[in-house]
């Protein structure tokens, strides 16, 4: 019986011919992220383990994203612990505002993740990296400070559910509505421990910026980890970042699947998951009448180049209704200057939208977007759990760029067809 | 390990950290401060009426979405004892025993508990108690790796157990 490509990662970093779903090992791992939320608590349980140095202070990633620029004092002094500590530790991967980028959009751009790697992340998201071919997985502050002092972590190897995606995507359908109709049929649990695999013909065409959408979701469906086999488009988007060597892994084709589900592409929809579990989606059709008071478009989820491009497309020339507030977020400084380049941040603004510096802020409820009592917003972000972006008597409904950006057009949610008529996401 | 007994909070499935511990609150990482908002958008009363031992019994998928240890830490600073619940996401799950939150996942005891109800929990044996109900349940074991965690009182411990370990062995 052959391995998984997550079996195949995990069985090199243990140093072993072998591992299999179940098993649990110890690894090294190739790069630790924290970030103004999660590193600080980190870095005070490293300190009670006594050692003196980062195991490694090039596999350290420190990005302050979360509540940034900082909202408050308490905040303000959250990145300055983190701040202060990549100082004393000499950390090479520490990002400043005005340098940084919301870290999981960050971290791939600059070429500090790449195929193969073991990465582990203390934020939920940081499965987001398995769209390179890499194992990644998100922790918690405790797991970070004991990778940072011994440069290991230990897993339970996953068993893997490997998802079969096929058929030609509709007019406005991306990534982000392939991953959502997927969350809808397998449920907010449906993974839960698992790795999931997307695989199929229809991802073997779709470009970087939508598998990291996908891969980032994973966790939404309770997984570990979510992951794509490596080809010529990675290839593309890796060869000139990595700064290392890197290896892509494959699945064997008798490898073993704890299921394998097949997803007939052609008939997804445009999606839109309804308040409070990412699992109650439906399809663009099935939206009745819902006005909005808020539209966010970015994140980790959705704030790369192939996102703004189509808010861009949609947006041009036409105005954002006039009960709704739509807020932009490019996912870095690299993303932001490119949109600018292109000229889609002066469309954005034309059309009555407020352009962000990257942030997590709105996403969580952070700041620059917080919802009020009985507030209603459609975001490109990850979660609508209850409160997750203001008052816990708000609603979030998630769904891609494209009916975003529709949605915030016409004041309720809409579909980009509706907008544009049949025209085809690139 | 000690038996814990105390009066039990009802929750359903799907309980995020969100819930846990809104990221509105998150701009702290002081474990009292975080108390003060345990469960808040589960149930906004929760951290006045939460007495000290007392337990949360859940369904599937407890802690499930953010990575943030700050929810087992709002918890366990709120003095509640253990969460029992028929499952728990797996970045909490690993939170809890590496912060040495005591956790166990007994679905059993969960279909029959009543919010009020008096639960004993012997996690040595890993038995679940119902005093009101008297009925008894086994929960899940937890694997011998994650014991030795448990049992060094937390991963930072073992790790510090391990570290010396290896000194001593060059």
């Amino acid at each position: 019986m052959g391995m998984t490509i997550t079996e195949k990662i995990l069985a090199a970093h243990a140093g072993k011919d072998e591992v299999r779903a179940g098993e649990l090992i110890s690894i090294p791992v190739d790069m630790i992220l924290g970030n103004d939320v999660t590193a600080p608590l980190a870095i005070q349980e490293f300190e009670r383990i006594g050692v003196k140095t980062v195991f490694d202070p090039d596999k350290i990633a420190l990005v302050p994203d979360h509540f940034t620029p900082n909202k408050d004092i308490k905040s303000a002094e959250q990145v300055k612990i983190m701040r202060e500590f990549a100082q004393r530790h000499g950390i090479t991967n520490y990002f400043e505002i005005g340098r940084m980028g919301i870290e999981h959009c960050l971290l791939p751009e600059l070429g500090l993740v790449l195929p193969g790697d073991v990465v582990i992340g203390a934020d939920s998201h940081t499965c987001t990296y398995g769209a390179l071919g890499a194992f990644a997985t998100g922790v918690g502050s405790t797991d970070m400070a004991a990778a940072m002092a011994t440069g290991e972590a230990w897993f339970r190897v996953p068993a893997t559910l490997r998802l079969i995606y096929y058929g030609k995507p509709r007019p406005w359908v991306s990534g982000k509505d392939l991953i959502l109709h997927t969350i809808g049929r397998i449920g907010v649990d449906g993974a839960r421990y698992m790795a999931m695999e997307f695989a199929g013909e229809t991802v073997a065409g779709l470009s970087q910026d939508s598998r990291f959408t996908m891969a980032n979701m994973a966790i939404e469906a309770g997984a570990k980890n979510g992951v794509f086999i490596p080809d010529a488009i990675t290839d593309e988007y890796v060869k000139a970042r990595a700064r290392r060597s890197y290896k892509f892994y494959t699945s064997c084709a008798d490898a073993d699947y704890a299921d394998i589900i097949e997803i007939n592409v052609s008939e997804i929809e445009p999606q839109v998951a309804f308040p409070h579990l990412p699992e109650n989606t439906r399809g663009i059709s099935d939206v009745a009448d819902v006005t909005i008071d808020q539209v966010v478009i970015g994140s980790c989820t959705n704030g790369r180049m192939e996102d703004l491009r189509v808010a861009a497309s949609i947006l041009a020339g036409r105005q954002v209704a006039s009960h709704v507030r739509l807020i932009i977020f490019p996912g870095t400084q690299a993303i932001y200057r490119e949109a600018l380049r292109e000229g889609l941040l002066d469309i954005f603004v034309a059309a009555g939208a407020a352009v962000s510096t990257p942030t997590c802020g709105p996403c969580l409820g952070g700041h620059m977007g917080v919802l009020a009592k009985g507030e209603r917003a459609l975001a490109t972000t990850n979660r609508n759990f209850v409160g997750r972006m203001g008052h816990p008597e708000s609603e979030v409904y998630l769904s891609s760029p494209a009916v975003a950006a529709a949605s915030a057009i016409a004041g309720r949610i809409t579909s980009p067809e509706a907008i544009m008529g049949k025209g085809c996401l690139g | 390990m000690r038996q814990l007994k105390g009066k039990i909070w009802v929750f359903g499935d799907d309980i995020d950290t969100d819930a846990i511990i809104p990221a509105r609150h998150l701009n702290t990482s002081v474990p009292r401060e975080l108390a003060l908002h345990c469960m808040e958008d589960a149930d906004p009363t929760f951290a006045e009426k939460v007495g000290e031992g007392d337990i949360i019994v859940a369904g599937s998928n407890f802690g499930c979405g953010s990575s943030r240890e700050h929810a087992p830490i709002a918890i366990k600073a709120a003095k509640v004892a253990c969460v029992i619940a028929e499952s728990f996401a797996r970045i909490f799950y690993r939170n809890a025993i590496n912060i040495g939150l005591p956790i166990l996942e007994c679905p059993e005891a969960v279909r029959e508990a009543k919010e009020g109800h008096e639960v004993a929990v012997d996690l040595a044996r890993g038995l679940v108690s119902n005093v009101t109900l008297q009925r008894t349940y086994n929960a899940v074991a937890f694997p011998e790796f994650m014991q030795a965690i448990i049992g060094a009182g937390g991963l930072i411990d073992f790790v510090k157990e391990g570290l010396e370990e290896g000194s001593r062995h060059g």
